[in-house]
């Protein structure tokens, strides 16, 4: 158990490896390299983070976004390396760390505001989530 | 070389290809071993070599088998095995040598694991054997989970053999054909295998060369 941990803790840890700096309700620009038999391109998703789900290596978070009025959610593995850049656009203020309540609203009952650090006292700061 | 390799099973992870694919991985913590005995078709009548992998104190070790150990001039280890080489394999080892997985196995190889799967205890007919059970709802009672009948009538006025029942499940010898190896890493005696294989973390497997590839490289040339 130990060694699996090692393992899987070096990949997280290996130089230029991928860290979180975002958090649920972000909207974040999720770059993905898209291969199309012998051509490559790059393809740019943008929406919310509804959920990050830690697990070292495995780790993955899901982007939600409203495409034509269809909810789509896609789910990336943090460390794949078909990832290529996670641009975080704007930052959210969200109370919970889990947001799938985003999934039964829509229209402007679905926006997150906007995190605002600079008006905020330290109490009522939420808590960075735990490692 | 057509060695048997032991090692301990660490768990399930993942690794990326170069294309970008996630592969599932059971890490194998595979050797270093070290060769307790050479057997030879004049002294023993056929021609081997006993491997062994893992430390174990001396202390837990019957006095035959310390005095084993002693003879081989090796620390007791925590298995002991047997591989059949050829007479010309067997001349290259002497008992203290050691052999990594490196020497054994490379990527893209192809194997057989065998280990003993994770024991179960006293199990119903639904995890035993795969039975359907009865249904939840339109009236079943105490009966959702049972086998049904198990037999005819007077003739032929028995239970056939092989009849599927409640009873020890697990815990037995399991072998896996065929698997991938994706990775070794001979520094870390780590092997990268693709998919699962059998028995919890931390037991005992040993891995050999594929049969089903053999048979392929048999048939080719």
């Amino acid at each position: 158990m130990e060694r699996l941990a090692q393992f899987e803790n070096a990949v997280a840890a290996q130089p230029g490896s991928r860290q979180i700096d975002f958090a649920p309700g972000d909207t974040v620009k999720v770059a993905t390299k898209i291969v199309e038999g012998d051509k490559e391109r790059i393809q740019v998703f943008q929406g919310t983070v509804i959920r990050i789900r830690k697990n070292r290596a495995r780790t993955t978070f899901t982007v939600r976004k409203t495409s034509y009025g269809v909810g789509v959610e896609r789910i990336f593995p943090l460390h794949a390396p078909s990832v290529v850049s996670i641009e975080t656009v704007m930052k959210g203020d969200v109370r919970r760390a889990k947001l799938y309540y985003l999934r039964d609203l829509k229209g402007k009952a679905s926006r997150i505001r906007e995190r605002r650090d600079d008006i905020r006292t330290e109490e009522s700061a939420p808590a960075e989530p735990a490692e | 070389m057509a060695i048997r390799v032991l090692g301990t099973k660490l768990g399930m992870s993942q690794v990326f290809s170069e294309t970008g694919e996630r592969i599932p991985v059971t890490l194998v913590e595979a050797g270093p071993l070290t060769v307790v005995q050479v057997k030879t078709a004049s002294k023993d009548g056929y021609d081997a070599l006993q491997l062994g992998y893992g430390q174990r104190k001396t202390s837990f070790k019957s006095k035959p088998l310390q005095g084993h150990f002693k003879k081989a001039g090796v620390r007791p280890t925590r298995a002991l095995r047997e591989t059949r080489v050829t007479a010309d394999e067997a001349g290259q080892y002497k008992p203290g040598d050691r052999i990594t997985v490196d020497q054994v196995f490379s990527k893209g190889d192809r194997i057989d694991v065998m280990g003993t799967s994770k024991g179960r205890g006293f199990a119903g007919v639904m995890k035993r054997h795969n039975f359907r059970g009865k249904n939840a709802t339109h009236g079943t009672h105490e009966a959702k989970r049972h086998g049904g009948s198990i037999g005819m009538h007077t003739e032929p006025g028995k239970v056939w053999k092989g009849q599927g029942m409640a009873g020890h499940y697990g815990a037995e010898r399991v072998t896996v054909l065929d698997l991938e190896v994706v990775d070794v890493r001979p520094d870390e005696n780590l092997l990268l295998i693709r998919g699962g294989v059998p028995g919890a973390p931390r037991s005992l497997v040993s891995i050999r060369t594929s049969v089903k590839s053999k048979k392929k490289a048999a048939k080719a040339g």
